[in-house]
């Protein structure tokens, strides 16, 4: 009961703010409601037992990404962009589309039988992240942070003012 | 019915928590900094109100509540009343995972999560996201640079936070604060083991502790801006940075929410560097208390000695001097630990 | 009822849904990056619950759910970083509008 109630309150706080966020003409306003979306799919890592993964997502999506887009809305447009057209011509079609993907999505995710093993997680959910990231993903780990390093050094290449 | 016990049991301990935050950290937190302020420039500050001006900040408060909440014509008035409420109620969770000791047979914490640490950085960041909607939406362009400038500031000064936070993760092995407490008892007058003194590795491990100690306490004082870091509410630039605008109780929100933040922090040091509760002779709440408080007054000191750095400065001494200081002291906690 | 695996994908297939509206109706170039944020948790989601569900024991999916977070940061980062220099060039972050290339 108690994890079921919590499950729907979490989806509600994550998928009713994603909605203003793709369709508020205000941009401050929607990338406001990006934060209590990022929080709510937290709460749902926190459910599904990756509080690793849950601290991270707080960490890095509300805590930096959230705050790098307000800080590019502000600085372009002169903030809200309520003065100028948002959305573009092909809105409805837009709508249709993602629409229908979704739809699709829906019905083969829940037709298609998939394997529930019951068990349970480690017990130590850090420990096991971490002992997972250095051995058996050790590749993935030192490719991302190659990723990110290259990443640094491009942003502040390409956003850098031209002297 | 478990469940609603535990909902009822989390909102009794906030509110018990947050009041007793509130008392502590504004209240006792105002004072003793217009004290130290006071006694710092050889003046006496609060004396008129209460035994010793004890009773000032109440008196302030009233005052506070007492004022009109005034919304500039071209604020965004929803973003501008919701801004000081996020930063405090962020403020205050990051309390969540403070340890205060042992006492009636349990460790005093209200979560002890075992992802402590990452938790209490999660909700500093957080912060940021209320302070730079505050200074957007009050439409006033001091505001907006405050806002500005305190995001590219915390942003920045988290990095070398939790990198300093990385060396008693390291020697524990464990984010849970209890954890990490539990880590520093024994040695001698159960001091020994704290990681300031080395923890378990002695001598070696001091060079690194004492060093992330430093670091800690520096991110810190930028992360709450604090002065000699306190760009966004620069007085002699920007007027009063991001909370220019605001007036009563929703500018003692924010006041609130500095407060509780710095006493976090000097909190965390305490119990990442200071060994927590472990102390010889006191019992264990009261040597949390006086670490915590000692720390406090380091950072009034600070204040009230240092001027204020420049931006450059300031983002110059995060990424060119901290941040790769704060690499080598992970490296050598690693060479130690191996 | 108990919460299962389908609850997660259908809410995560909704997100997913709303983040691809988003990307294909907006013209500002940030509010795009908006939607691509959105559809990453989307599929977080589904990665982590995956892993709650279908194989429990490993935590594979709390990994892949990692590198997919530090790649939509570096993602946003040099998103964010190429819409301040289109800005500065062209005064314009409408995706519609940057057509320089376009003859």
């Amino acid at each position: 009961m108690g994890e079921l109630a919590a499950f729907i309150i979490l989806a509600i706080v994550t998928l009713l703010p994603a909605v203003v966020v793709v369709t508020n003409r205000n941009l401050v306003r929607a990338a406001m409601s990006l934060i209590p979306s990022f929080l709510g799919v937290t709460g749902l890592f926190v459910l599904l037992g990756a509080e690793f993964v849950a601290g991270i997502q707080i960490l890095i999506y509300a805590g930096a990404i959230a705050v790098l887009i307000l800080f590019v809305i502000m600085l372009t447009e002169g903030g809200t962009g309520l003065a100028v057209r948002q959305v573009n011509e092909q809105r409805q079609w837009g709508a249709l589309t993602a629409g229908i993907l979704t739809a699709g999505l829906v019905v083969i995710l829940l037709g298609t039988p998939w394997q529930i093993t019951a068990g349970t997680l480690p017990r130590s959910n850090v420990e096991a992240v971490g002992i997972a990231l250095l051995t058996d993903f050790v590749l993935a780990f030192e490719i991302s942070s190659l990723v990110l390093l290259v990443s640094l050094v491009g942003a502040l290449v390409i956003a850098r003012r031209e002297q | 019915m478990n469940w609603f016990v535990e909902i009822l049991k989390a909102i009794l301990l906030t509110v018990v928590l947050f009041t007793f935050l509130a008392v502590v950290a504004a209240m006792l937190g105002v004072l003793a900094e217009r004290k130290i302020s006071g006694w710092i420039q050889s003046r006496l500050g609060p004396k008129h109100v209460g035994p010793q001006g004890l009773l000032q900040t109440v008196a302030d408060t009233v005052k506070l509540l007492q004022k009109e909440h005034i919304t500039p014509l071209n604020a965004d008035a929803l973003t501008f009343n919701i801004a000081p409420v996020m930063v405090v109620v962020a403020a205050l969770l990051a309390w969540m995972i403070i340890p205060f000791g042992p006492a009636f047979g349990r460790v005093l914490v209200v979560r002890d999560i075992n992802i402590g640490l990452l938790f209490f950085i999660a909700m500093a960041s957080l912060i940021v996201i209320g302070i730079l909607l505050g200074g957007w939406s009050s439409n006033n362009k001091y505001a907006l640079l405050g806002g500005f400038r305190a995001a590219s500031q915390m942003i920045s000064y988290e990095i070398p936070l939790a990198l300093a936070m990385m060396v008693p993760i390291m020697m524990a092995g464990t984010l849970s604060t209890v954890g990490i407490v539990e880590a520093q008892a024994g040695g001698t007058l159960d001091m020994g083991n704290w990681f300031i003194f080395g923890g378990r590795f002695q001598w070696r491990g001091v060079i690194p502790s004492v060093i992330a100690f430093a670091m800690f306490l520096t991110a810190a004082t930028a992360e709450t801006n604090r002065v000699p870091f306190d760009l966004p509410e620069a007085e002699s630039e920007l007027v009063a940075g991001f909370f220019t605008e605001y007036t009563g109780m929703r500018f003692a929100l924010f006041q609130l929410g500095e407060y509780a933040e710095a006493f976090a922090m000097a909190a965390l040091a305490s119990v990442l560097f200071l060994g927590g509760w472990h102390g010889p002779v006191l019992p264990g709440v009261a040597w949390f208390f006086i670490k915590m408080f000692a720390l406090v007054f380091f950072l009034m000191w600070v204040r009230w000695t240092y001027p204020r750095l420049r931006f450059d400065q300031l983002l110059n001494l995060s990424w060119k001097g901290l941040v790769p200081l704060g690499f080598l002291l992970v490296l050598l906690t690693g060479w130690l630990l191996v | 009822m108990q919460v299962g695996l389908n609850h997660y994908l259908v809410v995560s297939a909704l997100l997913f849904g709303l983040g691809l509206f988003g990307i294909l109706s907006r013209r500002n170039a940030v509010a795009i990056l908006m939607g691509i944020e959105l559809m990453l948790n989307a599929t977080n989601i589904n990665v982590v619950a995956f892993n709650r569900y279908v194989a429990p024991a490993a935590v594979s999916g709390h990994v892949f759910a990692l590198v997919i977070i530090t790649l939509a940061a570096c993602e946003a980062a040099v998103g964010l970083a190429l819409v301040m220099a289109v800005y500065r060039n062209l005064e314009t972050i409408h995706v519609d509008e940057i057509n320089l290339m376009k003859w």
